[in-house]
């Protein structure tokens, strides 16, 4: 065992942490305030690598592997969790297609995803009736010659107006007696006819993300972009569902680790009582809570990379490392803002935008009940 | 980056788990219920080279790392906390002080036999006003010629009623405070070192723990522990190791209860299904899961930078802190599952939630943890 990072690794965070820095954390207060997509970024996140850490380099990806990716989702996330989430959903993306992709497919889209040059990747899955239980889902694809027609509604789908490379799920067969049977996943370039990208959401958090219910109607995707083949769309949502969650779980931390660094900052400023709000021993100890659990789910996240890296199964560390991760950031937020009193409450400090961008993150890519479902079919299957 | 144990680490766990589940779990229920001593459980500790794991082998060690260590004390006290607590001041409090600041001759004298687990060393620093606080110790060493004459008193003293010697804090200068403060070697036959009766306690019923009194206690000089003066310093030093030691006993802890809920879970059965079918208790599972790995994870964090030679306390007492607590949640939520059962002594659930309390608690409160860890979040 041993928690030295290697020298990519280490390479890749000192890169996402200097870009972090220097070119997100000054425009995260806009992203938020005025819904800005954080367009102009991702052309330059692509530059570095980071929208493709855990691709392979021939595919045009930066080949560092999902530990480098979990280390620069905690970096980008310390200053704009919005940026992150397009961030996340575009690596998602390349890596499902660069795995399940065929040759052409993959050498068609992955490189785009992973250079920027489709600015950013959605992941269509959830459908207006349909979130957790995703088996559910409505949206039908009927083959037609060479074409599959697309009809159907997709909600809550990130990056939905401005993403150059879709995946969209949809179903090519009755539920009959097994709903998870019969959903297929399909690559959609740009903005075909037929679809229409409907009215963003006003979110509480996450508001440079941007967030689109999709309309297919009569929407025409070749059959050479059936992503695996028909009836493959539920196994490869786990799949990707499974990376994903390090990538949220990266993401809680990273909040949450700004948060800690805004409280102890503002912790030495503030006085009260004639003393350093940072000699209280109350604020003392709330600050020591949050380091531990932030320190207790970086090593969770850190380890499912770690497992996905090295090929071993990493189901039950995935769901571990993003309930665990998002729970704590919650807290986390909290404290911060209360931390900071008033001030917590106002957009002139960070913390009252790090508690509403958290609260996503126990609901989204797996409420923290799916995890919960998750690991306990995990643990009650190992112990027979 | 590697999450992987290495094959010794992997051995010791394997051997360490065997051995608890044959030897400590089958009996640990009697021993608590009787305040029983584990005689036959110390012996093969020792057999085992399980007393002083991480001293060198020239010094009757096992010569092993600080992971290997807190995977074994996690399996130890999987079977029985008491045990492990035994196990953790002998290694912790006891062999590492000695190892690290004692001369050859005090390591010939005071650490071998111990090491090799013929006899049994204890750790002296709490004093009835002096717990957390500990630089407000009373107790006072006097240089006499070339002895020191002791005298005070210490309390809670785990293994203080079977120990052969004792790593002892005294004031060697009342005037300079926590610098004032010097440890010795102390054979517990000494002249004027008198122990008390067991305490009685609430939980790990086995660990024997009680007062010392020291009047005119005589101890050579060549038995003092570093320079006079230098005690605050081994007793920090000390601590920030023995912490790892008590957040893997909280661990193994931990991990019985957890165990014990999943079996029982798996067997009664409620409203025409076995409990584990119900949301509610899953999802407490899953929590307890959750906690407990991630509770190891701070664990071998701290102990890969012990080995390391890296300044460690700030991740000691967050593995110490987050282990503890989680402890006594996933030990509550365990006897809950067992419902009445598990309130009742036929199973060792309620024996779990005892011994869990005091890991919050002994080696440094939870509340000596934060103080810690923010002395080190805030350090300009």
């Amino acid at each position: 065992m041993d928690l030295e990072l290697n020298e990519t690794q280490k390479l890749v965070r000192e890169t996402a942490r200097s870009f972090a820095r220097e070119k997100v954390a000054p425009r995260a207060k806009l992203h938020d305030r005025e819904e800005r997509f954080p367009a102009e970024i991702y052309r330059q996140m692509g530059e570095l690598g980071l929208l493709g850490v855990n691709v392979p380099p021939q595919l045009g990806g930066a080949g560092a592997g999902a530990v480098s990716y979990a280390l620069a989702m905690m970096e980008i996330s310390t200053a704009c969790a919005s940026t992150a989430v397009g961030m996340a959903v575009t690596n998602m993306c390349a890596e499902l297609i660069a795995e399940a992709g065929t040759e052409a497919q993959r050498k068609k889209y992955v490189p785009r995803l992973a250079s920027g040059e489709a600015l950013v990747g959605a992941f269509a899955l959830s459908e207006p009736h349909c979130g957790s239980d995703a088996a559910a889902l409505r949206t039908r694809a009927r083959r037609v010659g060479d074409r599959y027609v697309l009809d159907g509604s997709k909600q809550w789908v990130s990056s939905g107006a401005f993403a150059g490379v879709m995946v969209v799920w949809a179903r090519t067969a009755p539920a009959g007696d097994s709903p998870r049977r019969g959903i297929s996943c399909f690559i959609v370039e740009g903005n075909p006819p037929g679809l229409t990208v409907g009215k963003p959401e006003d979110k509480m958090g996450l508001r440079g993300s941007n967030t689109v219910p999709l309309t297919f109607e009569g929407c025409e995707v070749p059959a050479e972009n059936l992503l695996g083949k028909e009836g493959d769309g539920f196994r490869l949502a786990l799949l990707a569902l499974q990376g994903g969650r390090i990538g949220i779980a990266s993401q809680a931390c990273g909040v949450a680790r700004a948060a800690l660094e805004a409280s102890v900052a503002y912790s030495k400023q503030r006085t009260a009582f004639g003393q350093r709000l940072a000699d209280f021993q109350a604020l003392r100890f709330c600050m020591a809570n949050i380091a531990t659990e932030l320190g207790a789910a970086e090593l969770l996240t850190l380890r499912a990379a770690w497992l996905k890296e090295a090929g071993q199964r990493f189901v039950r560390e995935a769901s571990m490392a993003k309930l665990f991760a998002s729970e704590m950031a919650q807290r986390a937020c909290d404290k911060a803002v209360q931390i900071h009193g008033g001030y917590g409450y106002i957009d002139e400090f960070p913390v009252e935008r790090y508690l509403r961008d958290a609260r996503v993150q126990t609901i989204y890519e797996g409420t923290s009940e799916i995890q919960r479902m998750v690991i306990a079919r995990e643990i009650l299957k190992a112990a027979g | 980056m590697n999450f992987e144990l290495n094959d010794v680490q992997r051995e010791i766990q394997r051997v360490c788990r065997d051995f608890a589940a044959r030897e400590l779990t089958p009996n640990a229920r009697r021993w608590d219920d009787r305040h029983e001593w584990p005689t036959e459980a110390v012996k093969k500790l020792a057999e085992l080279s399980l007393l002083g794991m991480c001293a060198p082998e020239k010094y009757g060690g096992a010569g092993l790392d600080n992971v290997c260590y807190a995977l074994a004390m996690e399996e130890i006290s999987r079977g029985c906390a008491s045990t492990g607590v035994i196990m953790s001041v002998n290694n912790s409090l006891y062999c590492d002080p000695v190892l690290k600041f004692g001369s050859e001759e005090q390591k010939r004298d005071f650490l071998t036999p111990f090491a090799k687990g013929e006899k049994l060393g204890c750790f002296g620093l709490t004093e009835p006003e002096a717990g957390s606080d500990a630089a407000a110790q009373r107790t006072t060493a006097v240089r006499k010629g070339d002895e020191y004459v002791i005298n005070g008193s210490k309390n809670w003293i785990t293994v203080g009623p079977k120990a052969d010697a004792i790593v002892l804090f005294a004031m060697t200068d009342k005037a300079a405070g926590h610098k004032g403060i010097t440890a010795f070697l102390v054979p517990t036959d000494s002249p004027g070192f008198d122990r008390q009766p067991p305490d009685k306690k609430m939980g790990i019923c086995a660990a024997w723990s009680c007062t010392i009194y020291l009047e005119d206690c005589r101890v050579p000089a060549k038995n003092r522990l570093g320079k006079e003066g230098d005690g605050f310093k081994v007793a920090m030093s000390t601590l920030d190791g023995g912490r790892i030691g008590i957040a893997s006993q909280a661990l193994g802890i931990a991990r019985a209860a957890y165990e014990e809920a999943v079996a029982y879970s798996s067997v009664r059965k409620t409203f025409g299904k076995p409990i584990r079918e119900h949301q509610a208790i899953q999802f407490m599972l899953a929590d307890m899961a959750t906690e407990i790995d991630a509770a190891r994870l701070l664990v071998l964090r701290a102990a890969l930078l012990k080995d390391q030679g890296v300044r460690h306390s700030m991740e000691s007492s967050m593995a110490k802190l987050y282990a503890s607590e989680m402890a006594g949640r996933v030990c509550h939520h365990a006897l809950q599952i067992h419902g009445g059962m598990g309130y009742s002594k036929e199973m060792d659930v309620e024996r779990h939630v005892r011994d869990a309390r005091i890991t919050e608690i002994y080696e440094g409160t939870s509340e000596i943890q934060r103080i810690v860890i923010s002395a080190n979040l805030l350090k300009e």
